[in-house]
């Protein structure tokens, strides 16, 4: 009677979902002590009714790139200590020694780890700029759906607490990044590990592709009167191949989440190895979507580094035309190369030949990309600012990694490397080396722009250099380790191979990366406290050439007090050359109302997701009619808009424009 | 021009064309996703045809159910028609192309050269006996 009362209200959850052992049991409350600390911030400086207001229910893109940023920043950190565990791991369970970890606890560590990098610090720190950056670039007050902005930042936030609740109750999965089955079927990973992969993705995929099309829409309806599409900076060009690359992929991969969540609870026979099932399906479904991911995350990255390369030497951009046609090349060509991450499973040579020239050939439009930043550069008057240098430090690191990718895309090669730590140090080079070094310079870049001050500079090129000699120690004895048979997520090895002291040396590498960050955080830190001597009053710190920079620093809410004036590309470098001055009327101005029906809506998602994980079935039932009630609400309103009348927005814009700091 | 509304949205999907979304042809189309989803279903899981024709019918069931989409929901073939509708339409057209001939083209190719079931079987017992 209780087995059964307690079945139905806690479904498969008990006391030995909580953590087996001492190391598992801090990380549970190191999780846990994060969101009590800030409720006890919030509650002992009275801000909760702030935060409530300001942020929880903003739907200003502005905020709400911060809080993915903020969000994305503090999966950074936990990915790191993912890293500290793997690299500790690494560097002593050799011959007799076993190490710190488990077996299955390794595996769930990189498991978290390559799952959390791409989806939660990657794809957050990418939306993140989608929406501090692209409305004001297109001289647009908003994007075009702000409300399904917000939901789409809640539905990522609900996917990150769901990967960081399976620390505290229950494991996560032990499968891989990409879980494939048959091992991530019921039978062989029997624990929840697998459904809060599912469903953590499942709920934060949605979030992406829902944002990727808001996206999509507004760079092709929002651009201000004059902006034709070959008049754009080239940062929206590539979030246009993003997000057109978004909305074409990831429906694959929740679909393929899906099928993979009907194997394992209702008993269907998609991918298992009986039943009429096909595992290898899923590899192809998955990739599918994988590697457009990889551009996805990729593009905008680029288009990071045309706005930075193209500032910080004072030319135009070289080649603008041939960048446009390289990301339409690849938004094409990133649809036909998947199978060149699956060469090994068994297809005759004809589709991996196809394959593997197919991958080759993307590596053309990669590669005008960089020469054409080069050429941007050639006889400009450069300034190496720290954002400059993390644009040459991708060049260098992106140029050894795709050399490396373009050797895989030959299928004899890829048989021999395949799955071994040469894979991983190619592509912990594209994402790292491209992504995350774009990001980076992003944040300095655009820092003042939303803040009103600017980073350290010092601070920035000691984490420069951090970053890129940790990396290069971290990852080149990986290529070496690869090529002596090393495979990906190995936690043990015999001694005799001789590869510990390579190992030692990544786990080195990891620590002078783990400065880097340390220096940021700092940077972070400090440049706040001393930020009366870094502000930003003209709005334009750097010289710049696009509309964004028109705007007084930090942005006001309303982005720009007249519609700017465009007639050309870089429009706001033509207004500073020719002194152009805007004598049009102050108009009203409508913006969105805040709601908190955005994080309602996320909340029961992330209920339903919880449920689903533990077959807690009232509350599954509960978190869909939640979010489904939530959306029919606000369908039903009409009044989800206010006005600002001219006059407010004249007197806002005289006292921005005169140098207001916080 | 804060953010598009929905009848923004409405006007870029049919400018000044009469013929509204109607409660009706919501209704008829979602009468027919379901017809449509539930004969397939019952096809698969009761039907005594021929695997070929079998094959065939549910693939005409999906086209079917691919337009019911499209027409009742999508309402293509409606709007005043922005050369950008057009062009996402076949852009879509060509990725779910390349995505379906290539998956077919894939499986095919791994299929023919997995084992049957007495090949495994002489296998597995050829790396017993080892
Ligand atoms: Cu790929």
């Amino acid at each position: 009677m209780m087995h059964v009362f307690a079945n139905f209200w806690l479904g498969k959850l008990n006391l030995q979902a909580l953590p087996p052992n001492a190391i598992q049991w801090f990380g549970a409350l190191l999780m846990i002590s994060v969101p009590i600390g800030l409720a006890v911030f919030l509650t002992v400086t009275k801000r909760w009714k702030w935060l409530y207001k300001e942020w929880l229910t903003t739907q200003d893109p502005k905020k709400i790139g911060v809080m993915y940023i903020i969000v994305a920043v503090a999966m950074l950190l936990r990915g790191a200590a993912d890293v500290a565990l793997i690299k500790t791991q690494q560097s002593i369970s050799v011959g007799h020694s076993m190490g710190i970890l488990s077996s299955s606890h390794f595996q769930q560590i990189v498991t978290a780890h390559g799952t959390i990098m791409i989806f939660f610090v990657a794809m957050g720190l990418m939306f993140g700029l989608f929406n501090l950056i692209v409305p004001l670039q297109i001289g647009a007050r908003d994007v075009a759906f702000p409300f399904l902005n917000a939901t789409s930042f809640w539905l990522f936030f609900s996917g990150m607490v769901l990967v960081n609740l399976s620390l505290i109750l229950g494991d996560f999965a032990a499968t891989g990044w990409l879980a494939y089955p048959p091992l991530s079927e019921l039978r062989y990973s029997p624990t929840v590990g697998v459904d809060y992969w599912i469903w953590s993705l499942e709920i934060a995929g949605v979030g992406s592709l829902l944002s990727g099309i808001n996206f999509l829409v507004t760079i092709l309806k929002m651009r201000v009167k004059g902006m034709n599409l070959m008049k754009m900076p080239m940062f929206c060009w590539s979030v246009l191949g993003s997000t057109l690359l978004i909305a074409f992929a990831f429906p694959i991969l929740t679909v393929c989440l899906t099928l993979l969540a009907l194997d394992r609870d209702i008993g269907t026979h998609f991918f298992t190895a009986g039943g009429g099932g096909n595992m290898m399906m899923y590899v192809n479904l998955i990739w599918a979507w994988g590697h457009p991911e990889v551009y996805i995350l990729v593009l905008p990255a680029f288009g990071v580094y045309s706005e930075v390369v193209a500032t910080f030497s004072r030319k135009r951009l070289f080649g603008y035309t041939s960048m446009v046609w390289a990301i339409m090349a690849i938004v094409l060509l990133s649809f036909i190369v998947w199978l060149h991450h699956f060469f090994t499973m068994g297809a005759g040579s004809d589709v991996n030949a196809f394959f593997g020239i197919m991958t080759m050939i993307i590596a053309i439009p990669t590669g005008v990309k960089i020469f054409n930043w080069l050429f941007t550069m050639y006889r400009g008057k450069i300034r190496l600012e720290s954002p400059m240098l993390w644009f040459i430090g991708f060049v260098v690191l992106f140029t050894i990694g795709g050399m490396a990718g373009v050797m895989m895309a030959v299928p004899p090669i890829d048989f021999q490397l395949h799955n071994s730590l040469f894979l991983i140090a190619h592509f912990h080079m594209m994402i790292v080396g491209g992504v995350l070094f774009a990001d980076f310079a992003a944040i300095t870049y655009w820092f003042p722009k939303i803040f009103g001050f600017r980073l350290n500079e010092r601070l920035g090129r000691i984490a420069f250099w951090c970053w890129l000699i940790g990396f290069l120690l971290s990852f080149i004895p990986l290529y070496i380790l690869g090529f002596m048979g090393a495979t990906r997520r190995l936690d043990h090895y015999a001694a005799g191979l001789g590869w510990q002291q390579l190992f030692i040396v990544s786990a080195i590498g990891a620590a002078v990366i783990g400065i880097g960050v340390g220096v940021q955080i700092l940077q972070l830190v400090y440049s706040y406290f001393s930020r009366r001597n870094n502000l930003d009053l003209s709005g334009d710190p750097w010289d710049g050439r696009s509309l964004e920079w028109s705007t007084p620093s930090p942005v006001p809410f309303y982005n720009f007090a007249k519609t700017p004036h465009v007639t050309e590309r870089d429009a706001f470098w033509v207004a500073k050359r020719h002194n152009l001055k805007d004598t049009r009327p102050y108009e009203d101005i409508e913006i969105p109302k805040n709601t908190p029906l955005a994080m309602i809506i996320a909340a029961g998602a992330l209920a339903f997701g919880f449920a689903v994980v533990w077959h807690i079935w009232w509350l599954a039932v509960i978190g869909l009619l939640t979010s489904v009630v939530s959306l029919i609400v606000r369908s039903m309103d009409e009044h989800t808009e206010r006005i600002i009348k001219a006059e407010e927005i004249e007197r806002l814009d005289k006292l921005y424009s005169g140098g207001l700091s916080r | 021009m804060s953010s598009l509304r929905a009848d923004d949205v409405d006007v870029l999907v049919s400018r000044h064309q009469p013929e509204q979304a109607t409660l009706k042809g919501y209704v008829i189309g979602f009468g027919s996703s379901i017809i449509l989803t539930m004969t397939a279903y019952l096809l698969a899981r009761y039907g005594l045809l021929d695997k070929p024709i079998m094959v065939a019918l549910l693939a005409t069931l999906a086209l079917a159910q691919f337009a019911v989409q499209l027409i009742y929901f999508l309402h293509v073939g409606r709007e005043f028609s922005p050369r950008l509708k057009l062009m996402v339409m076949l852009t879509m057209m060509l990725i779910v192309f390349i995505l379906v001939a290539g998956s077919i083209w894939i499986m095919n190719s791994l299929n023919g050269r997995m084992m049957n079931t007495k090949q495994m079987v002489q296998y597995m017992n050829n790396q017993n006996n080892l």
